[in-house]
């Protein structure tokens, strides 16, 4: 077990390097100066020389990655050239809120996205499955902008029942919480449904049968457990990727979470920001895969087993 | 006789190709929602590409006496707050996805497969190499790493191609390389290995027809996945800009007005949801004619 984690960490750790790598790439070879950018006409150029070389612009790209690596180790991502302020405090500032609609958002789609994937295989092709099918295929076709917009107007608007946009308090999360949560929901319902289905067929589910329990101790003593196996790992991704993904959903909603930052790094051409918001998410998705695989192998000894046969 | 023994000799291959042609339609005519959304499609590739004819009216003319008018015989969906009618601007919006669908998804494919065949084929380190570039590629949330290609290549309709390529061929490489490991046991591949034919050769005439099916079922897959990220992007404003109209742009730019008149944002919303899901069904159509076994 602890071999098995230890390998799968060390597995991520060129990947870690290899997005850092990338982002540092693509970011720095912008054209147009950032801080022609940031000072204006007023500066003169010798000003500007000056500011180069306090900010290391001048020195070989490979230096300033290394540079630019090793401050990233240490929990330094640069300063905003907009707003003047650690690109990491800028961050941690916004990750509470980012974590709390993500988190809204995954209880959302735990709630709707579990029982409904269980309705469906159990009354397989009936009325209840073919409806909860649809309704997640409906949340992963719609764009969240759009289906952000529509919650506004109906339930805002119309109805008033709740706040338009802003992030005062727990009435301002329930929107975005579902819009964001709808379109995972029908990712984990539809994989409740096969995982389940497929489960149903083994032997020992017909063996439990044969002596006699009844269908919903079948399902949720015997099948379940086994059934949810993916569902639990895919949760630990998807809370991952609402983290990251929420950027959306928070520039519609108002809220100051990290996706906003990356908005306003691009539309202030602010590169540092841009570039820290952007590693910081990545970080939090190659995590949430490294937590998946890890509970993966705690949950099911199968395949911790196979790992061993592999490594052989 | 020879050349009777040549036909008898030609013959299974032809029956079994045109048999598998013909079970595949037959099994994607069966499926009922794939043909709903051929149907759609189609439509809209011909609303798309005869828009200017269709619509009596210019999608980019400016009437500032004609703003956000309502729903009526001349503007059937309204007006937008330049004066533009709403369905003409959604007509054309049509085309920038359906090229947006297409070109990017047959982009990632080409790098996907070669890639793929070429790591799958070859093993050792061209196949650590290219699968950790591909694991990497992959760690990165894609609307984040669309965003970033954006802000470096400047927002415009061709650098979504390469935003949207450059975020979906990993996927595409993943597959295909997992397909050629399997194909490369088979023995056919064995003999042409035995007859002395080149590597380049076994890859490309050898294991890529062998992969097409699936390539077929993942490009249109892409298809809607694609529109979803340039719509995003265009609505984020790193995407196609205006005057041009693309669904994500107009939906943005209507939701000013969402209280005056909500079908300015709405109506490109469900257009969008609607190509989606009809490439989506599709897709399923495809997927389930041609190769079960990618099910789930």
């Amino acid at each position: 077990m602890l071999m098995f984690t230890v390998r799968r960490i060390l597995v991520s750790i060129p990947v870690l390097i290899g997005i850092t790598a990338i982002l540092f790439v693509m970011l720095n070879v912008v054209p147009g100066d950032p801080i022609a950018l940031l000072m204006k006409e007023h500066a003169s150029p010798d000003v500007i020389e000056r500011v180069r070389a306090q900010m290391h612009l001048d020195d070989p790209l490979i230096t300033r990655y290394f540079r630019f690596l090793f401050a990233a180790l240490q929990g330094d991502l640069g300063t905003s050239i907009k707003l003047n302020r650690s690109v990491t405090t800028l961050i941690m500032n916004a990750f509470p809120n980012t974590l709390y609609l993500a988190g809204c958002a995954a209880l959302v789609s735990w709630v709707i996205g579990i029982p409904a994937g269980i309705l469906s295989a159990v009354r397989r092709d009936s009325f209840v499955d073919h409806f909860f099918m649809g309704f997640s295929l409906l949340g992963v076709s719609m764009p969240i902008f759009w289906s952000a917009l529509l919650m506004q107007y109906i339930f805002a608007v119309q109805l008033k029942w709740l706040p338009v946009a802003g992030f005062y308090g727990f009435e301002y999360v329930i929107l975005p919480a579902i819009v964001l949560g709808w379109s995972s929901a029908g990712v984990i319902a539809r994989l409740t449904r096969s995982s389940l289905l497929e489960v149903m067929r083994h032997d020992y589910i017909r063996t439990a049968r044969a002596k006699g329990a009844r269908e919903i101790s079948v399902i949720s003593r015997h099948a379940l457990k086994n059934a949810l196996i993916p569902v639990v790992t895919i949760m630990a991704i998807q809370v991952a990727s609402l983290l990251s993904g929420a950027v959306i959903t928070e520039a519609i909603f108002g809220i100051p979470g990290v996706g906003r930052i990356s908005i306003n790094a691009i539309q202030a051409r602010d590169m540092p920001l841009l570039q820290g918001s952007v590693l910081f998410a990545t970080v939090l998705v190659i995590l949430g895969n490294l937590v998946a695989d890890i509970l993966y192998s705690v949950l099911d000894p199968r395949i911790r087993s196979q790992m061993r046969k592999d490594a052989r | 006789m020879s050349q009777s023994a040549a036909v008898t000799n030609d013959l299974p291959e032809v029956i079994e190709e045109a048999s598998f042609l013909r079970d595949t339609m037959r099994g994607f005519r069966k499926n009922r929602m794939a043909m709903v959304g051929l149907v759609f499609v189609c439509l809209l590739v011909f609303l798309a590409i005869f828009a200017p004819i269709i619509s009596p009216h210019d999608p980019y003319r400016v009437a500032l006496d004609e703003q956000l008018l309502p729903a009526s015989t001349t503007y059937w969906l309204g007006t937008d707050n330049f004066g533009r009618d709403v369905l003409t601007r959604i007509l054309y919006g049509a085309r920038i996805s359906l090229v947006v669908g297409t070109v990017p998804s047959l982009i990632s494919l080409l790098i996907g497969t070669f890639m793929g065949i070429l790591s799958g084929y070859m093993g050792g380190k061209t196949d650590f190499v290219i699968m950790r570039l591909a694991d990497t590629m992959i760690a990165f949330p894609s609307l984040l790493l669309a965003m970033v290609v954006m802000y470096t290549l400047g927002a415009n309709l061709f650098n979504i191609f390469i935003a949207l390529a450059l975020v979906g061929w990993a996927g595409v490489a993943r597959v295909v390389r997992s397909q050629t490991l399997a194909l490369k046991e088979k023995e056919f591949i064995e003999a042409a290995r035995a007859n002395g034919t080149s590597r380049v050769r076994i890859m490309f005439s050898h294991i890529f027809p062998n992969v097409t099916p699936t390539l077929i079922v993942l490009f249109s897959l892409s298809i809607p996945e694609a529109i979803m990220w340039e719509s995003s992007l265009s609505f984020l404003g790193v995407g196609v800009q205006p005057p041009e109209a693309s669904w994500g742009l107009l939906v943005a730019k209507g939701k000013e007005y969402l209280f005056q008149a909500p079908l300015v944002a709405i109506m490109p919303g469900v257009a969008i949801l609607m190509t989606v899901l009809a490439f989506n069904f599709i897709g399923d159509g495809l997927r389930d004619a041609l190769d079960p076994s990618m099910k789930d």
